[in-house]
């Protein structure tokens, strides 16, 4: 028996938003009946670009249903900008925590979202780049790469509960192992970045290490940060959470924004704060 | 809140009147049966009563009767037994749809160097005899299949099937954990060498099984100690858990010879053909024909099996699912897979299984309860309003 928390079992026994948005403004489907759970998530926005109504369908255990109405909520009132930093840990939160083994149904709610969100945006579905290292499950070394890291995780058993990979045959297991070597030893898979970058793809790619990289770990003390404009090679930040308050905030600027960003983007960058 | 137990292939609740028979030996009769006085001693005579009464319902002689500490411990002691005794053969056949007891050891001996067969079985669960005897060969020390499965309850025709092994000079073993006070059974009708039960299965308490040993079989003890179960198996004896279970098999042959279980399978027809007729796509897993009566094992198409039974369980009803979602691992059930059922429905599957105990009010409730939580999901699932209008053209 699962030991869920009294608010997981509350979403799973009442689940919130129920159904189908017929002229949604986005919609992210993941899962699989194959696969053993599956979710359909869907936005409407109102006219200041705020989610306005969210709903769901899902296919699943009480904690994928849960994770699934938990997310509803948590989006509506937001400006995609802002729902788009949901990781898959704040929807476990929501919910006052998940049993480890079932923490793949917090990540299954955040790819909907950012599904539903690149969907919206005209964006064709996230290419999943990257090559398949679960069969079983069609986990890619990417999608395996970001939840280690975003999550810290540690064990190929972590890898399997968060995103399902080497829970089927178990035969890559060993690829599993490299990739959490890999981001335990500092390393990054080849960095995906073409060697000139235009405007567009420089702010992108500045978005995305924001997102993946460096709100994770600012996360860890309750702080985070949000891109407020690229100008030339200025990035221009604006400090939230407990790094506003904090009086070293401009060290982690420097010292840890500005050089992974510079790591992860091109090294000319200049990170500036904006109050 | 009232419990609705319908997951009995899980475990049983312990009989009154095995409890009551084995109260005495916590307090009063607690000495060794090894004693040379007449306090322990006279335990002996006791233990010795149950091994008969256990003796009788699977058609044994009692000292074909070895009390161990469950079935898992049965069948490891079986297989490895098997296995020992003949150190030349390194060939070892099961089936593919085996309890992990057994399913689990064979993957490790395969590991070992064991050479291993898994026989499969068709989509209601038989087992393809044809590829079972087109692999036996010379080389063969043993083979263990289960007498019925415990997710779907389909019976194996063990009676049969033992004998033709058994003619080929191989080990025949069988896992009857979920058989033995269900159906008849008599080993002396059969070609068994080795057969496994298990106490808390028949309304006995956990942590006492029983290895059927016949006469003359080769053997080596997993359990290497004192003379106890005349050296087949070291360590005192469990002595109220022998007591008890001697009498749960005294109370479950009266029950199959009296005919009064035949309710069971009454009742379980009942709650299968109501369901079936409530609830749309719903599949029946298993050879409907060859079960134990007590067993069923239903497929909810577009569902899963956890949130079936959490909402159940809202109501007090157990059951069992063999959905990946319950079992801790992200794969349905080895069983449904081998039998080829779809993943649509594998997930969806739910298992009752019933006891003596079980009531006409506890179907009732489930028949009023279940068929609205199994709308509800289908409400909720992205796959069921797709099907529906495929199914409808």
């Amino acid at each position: 028996m699962w030991e869920y928390t009294d608010q997981v079992k509350d979403h799973f026994l009442n689940p919130r938003n129920v159904g189908v948005i017929e002229d949604a403004d986005g919609v992210g489907e993941v899962g699989s009946i194959a696969c053993g759970d599956a979710l359909t998530f869907y936005f409407k926005l109102d006219e200041s670009g705020k989610v306005k109504d969210a709903k769901f369908q899902t296919f699943g255990c009480a904690s994928a249903i849960a994770s699934s109405s938990a997310l509803t909520e948590m989006v509506i009132g937001k400006t995609l900008d802002e729902a788009a930093r949901i990781t898959n840990d704040d929807i476990a939160r929501y919910l006052g925590g998940l049993p480890k083994e079932k923490m793949h149904c917090s990540v299954m709610g955040r790819e909907a979202l950012e599904k539903a969100i690149a969907c919206h945006r005209g964006q064709a579905a996230k290419i999943v780049e990257g090559e398949i290292v679960c069969e079983c499950f069609g986990v890619t070394d990417r999608e395996i790469e970001r939840v280690v890291r975003e999550n810290q995780l540690k064990t190929i058993e972590d890898v399997t509960d968060y995103i399902k990979a080497g829970g089927g045959c178990g035969k890559c297991h060993d690829g599993i192992q490299e990739i959490i070597d890999q981001v335990l030893g500092g390393k990054r898979l080849e960095p995906i970045k073409p060697k000139v970058l235009t405007n567009l793809q420089k702010i992108k790619l500045i978005e995305d290490s924001i997102e993946r990289e460096i709100n994770p770990t600012l996360k860890k003390d309750a702080g985070h940060l949000e891109l407020v404009d690229v100008d030339g090679n200025r990035v221009i930040v604006r400090m939230k959470g407990t790094c506003a308050t904090c009086a070293r905030s401009h060290i982690t600027l420097k010292h840890y924004v500005e050089s992974k960003l510079r790591e992860l983007v091109t090294p000319d960058l200049v990170v500036e704060e904006v109050q | 809140m009232n419990v609705t137990y319908l997951d009995n292939n899980a475990t049983t609740r312990v009989d009154p009147q095995v409890l009551e028979a084995m109260l005495p030996y916590f307090s009063e009769y607690y000495g060794n049966p090894s004693s040379m006085h007449a306090f322990g001693g006279g335990v002996a005579a006791n233990i010795q009563t149950a091994r008969e009464q256990v003796a009788r319902l699977i058609g044994a002689l009692p000292e074909e009767i070895i009390f161990t500490s469950c079935g898992t411990e049965s069948d490891g002691t079986a297989i490895r037994a098997a296995i020992e005794s003949y150190p030349n053969k390194r060939h070892i056949v099961t089936s593919r749809v085996e309890h992990p007891a057994v399913k689990n050891l064979f993957e490790t001996l395969s590991k070992k160097g064991y050479r291993t067969t898994f026989v499969p079985v068709d989509r209601e669960g038989r087992l393809d005899l044809d590829f079972l005897y087109d692999h036996l060969t010379d080389d063969t020390a043993v083979v263990s299949l289960m007498w019925a499965n415990n997710e779907t309850g389909v019976i194996f025709s063990v009676e049969e099937l033992s004998r033709r092994v058994k003619e080929r000079g191989i080990v025949f073993h069988t896992d009857a954990v979920q058989t033995a006070g269900k159906i008849p059974i008599d080993v002396s009708r059969t070609g068994v060498d080795m057969l496994s039960l298990s106490g808390h299965k028949i309304h006995a308490p956990k942590g006492i099984g029983v290895l059927y040993l016949r006469k003359g079989t080769r053997f080596s003890p997993f359990m290497i100690g004192g003379h106890q179960e005349r050296g087949r198996r070291g360590g005192t004896e469990n002595t109220a858990a022998i007591i008890g279970l001697g009498k749960a098999a005294e109370l479950a042959k009266q029950h199959l010879d009296s005919g009064s279980y035949r309710c069971v399978d009454e009742l379980r027809d009942q709650l299968e053909c109501e369901i079936l007729k409530r609830v749309p796509s719903t599949l029946v897993n298993g050879d409907r024909a060859n079960r134990l009566p007590n067993t069923t094992s239903l497929a909810f198409e577009y569902v899963e099996g956890e949130s079936i039974l959490l909402m159940l369980n809202e109501y007090g009803i157990c059951a069992s699912s063999g959905s990946a979602c319950t079992s801790g691992s992200l794969e349905p059930s080895h069983v449904l897979r081998a039998m080829g059922v779809p993943f649509t429905a594998a997930h969806g599957s739910i298992r009752f299984s019933l006891s003596r105990y079980t009531t006409k009010s506890d179907i009732d409730l489930v028949l009023e309860k279940l068929p609205p939580i199994i709308a509800r999901l289908r409400e909720m699932s992205p796959f069921w309003k797709g099907a529906k209008l495929e199914a409808h053209g």
